[in-house]
């Protein structure tokens, strides 16, 4: 019988190593896993690469694993926020590494790994500073940049509910990254507010297919109201 | 010269937005727009993570953390909305389905070249989210800014010296002084505020500009 249902979040993480490259699901908090992010601080592994939309939001979640200093480099579309301080302190003291990623050329670079394509070409960036260096393309009338699919290790997303095959549904805008990344990754774990025997979920509503989900944990959290 | 102040400015943009346009309004002034598009029009807004006909902010008390614009602020959703994944958003974006992509600037050249993302200082975090994705990929770019710095510096130049979000992108320029279309041949001046000549917008500007054939 296929059970992907995980006691913990800190179960669902045990294995992480140093040095793993780990997407982190959420655009701000929208999406954002947070239980799994406070498991993987606790579960200890350094020296992370991360991929995410931002850098983290003041003092909870990514924001968190970035103070505590367990990561080395991050590709995202937008660190620099109002409350990005943990990122900021680190960044100017030259001690995190950033590549920055345009945001619709980071969703395609996820995409695509999931998908094995090997790379693609797009319009977006090119004659900027963010695609110097880069293979560039006239294709018809326009000019592309080429871009590489970005793989994990790890995936941590946040869906709404689950099934112990592994099929996720996600709420409103926090599905965001959540189908890419959950392809793009060798373990794909989610954080879910429910859990439902096979069946319960709409097949013709399933937005990730269990085939992407290695492992699923129901953190029991109330839904928090925006501040 | 009466010059518009940043909610004229959207105003004045909102009222050239059509019947039926699917649009995105980047960060900061462009969400200005949302409040000022004429009642009676159906126009879908278009949010980056996710979201085809955002709302309006919601009642307090009535927020949800997981109904979110690209600012990152609470907002709901029209009936007939609908929520997707990113890379579907930005398919809409860099496949030429949205009709407008309407995005504030530091400075326009006269090519159309669109800087607005990084000041380039040295201990400026760089942070460029979808904005050159929507430079490349909006049928048509509208940039909303004041016209000139605090110091009182044209930022419609003849090259930029902001690093560049897109090169020969924008459309149209909307200014606390005038409206302006980016032609291959040049800057026409379609409009100008209320008390302002072509002439002494010319002199503000300092790069050639042209009359378009509608008055003020």
């Amino acid at each position: 019988m296929i059970n992907k249902f995980v006691a913990s979040p800190e179960a669902a993480l045990a294995d992480v190593p140093d040095g793993a490259t780990v997407m982190i699901h959420g655009f701000g908090n929208a999406g954002m896993p947070a239980a799994l992010i406070d498991a993987l601080i606790a579960q200890g592994a350094r020296n992370l690469t991360i991929v995410n939309n931002n850098a983290g939001n003041a003092d909870a979640g990514l924001a968190a694993l970035i103070g505590a200093r367990r990561v080395r480099k991050i590709l995202c579309s937008f660190p620099r926020q109002a409350d990005s301080w943990h990122f900021d302190k680190l960044y100017r003291a030259g001690e995190i590494e950033l590549e920055l990623v345009p945001q619709g050329t980071l969703a395609e670079r996820i995409r695509t790994a999931g998908a094995g394509i090997g790379a693609f070409f797009t319009p977006t960036a090119y004659g900027t500073r963010l695609a110097e260096g880069k293979e560039t393309r006239r294709i018809g009338d326009r000019d592309y940049v080429l871009e590489y699919p970005i793989h994990a290790d790890y995936a941590l997303v946040k869906a709404d509910r689950a099934d112990r095959w592994g099929n996720l549904t996600y709420r409103k805008s926090g599905r965001n990254f959540g189908p890419l990344m959950a392809m793009a990754a060798k373990c794909t774990v989610a954080q879910v507010r429910e859990t439902v025997e096979l069946g319960v979920l709409d097949p013709e509503q399933v937005h990730t297919p269990g085939i992407f989900v290695k492992r699923v944990v129901r953190v029991a959290a109330p839904m928090k109201k925006a501040a | 010269m009466k010059k518009l102040d940043r909610k004229q400015i959207a105003a004045r943009l909102a009222r050239d937005i059509p019947e039926g346009a699917y649009v995105n309004l980047g960060i900061g002034l462009p969400t200005l727009v949302a409040d000022y598009l004429p009642k009676g029009r159906e126009i879908i807004l278009h949010s980056e993570n996710g979201i085809l006909g955002v709302g309006p902010k919601p009642a307090p008390g009535e927020e949800d953390e997981d109904l979110i614009n690209a600012g990152k602020e609470p907002v709901t959703l029209l009936t007939g909305g609908c929520y997707f994944h990113h890379a579907d958003s930005f398919g809409m974006i860099r496949g030429r389905h949205l009709d407008f992509a309407i995005l504030g600037a530091f400075q326009v050249s006269v090519a159309g070249d669109l800087a607005n993302w990084h000041t380039g200082g040295a201990d400026d975090i760089p942070a460029v989210g979808g904005a050159m994705d929507l430079a490349v990929g909006a049928k048509q770019v509208l940039v909303m800014m004041e016209h000139l710095t605090k110091k009182g510096e044209s930022k419609i130049v003849e090259r930029c010296s902001y690093p560049l979000t897109g090169a020969r992108c924008v459309d149209r320029i909307y200014t606390d002084l005038a409206v302006i279309d980016v032609k291959p041949e040049g800057l026409h001046v379609v409009e100008t505020v209320e008390g302002l000549s072509f002439e002494e917008l010319q002199r503000l500007t300092g790069v050639p500009l042209k009359k378009a054939l509608i008055a003020a």
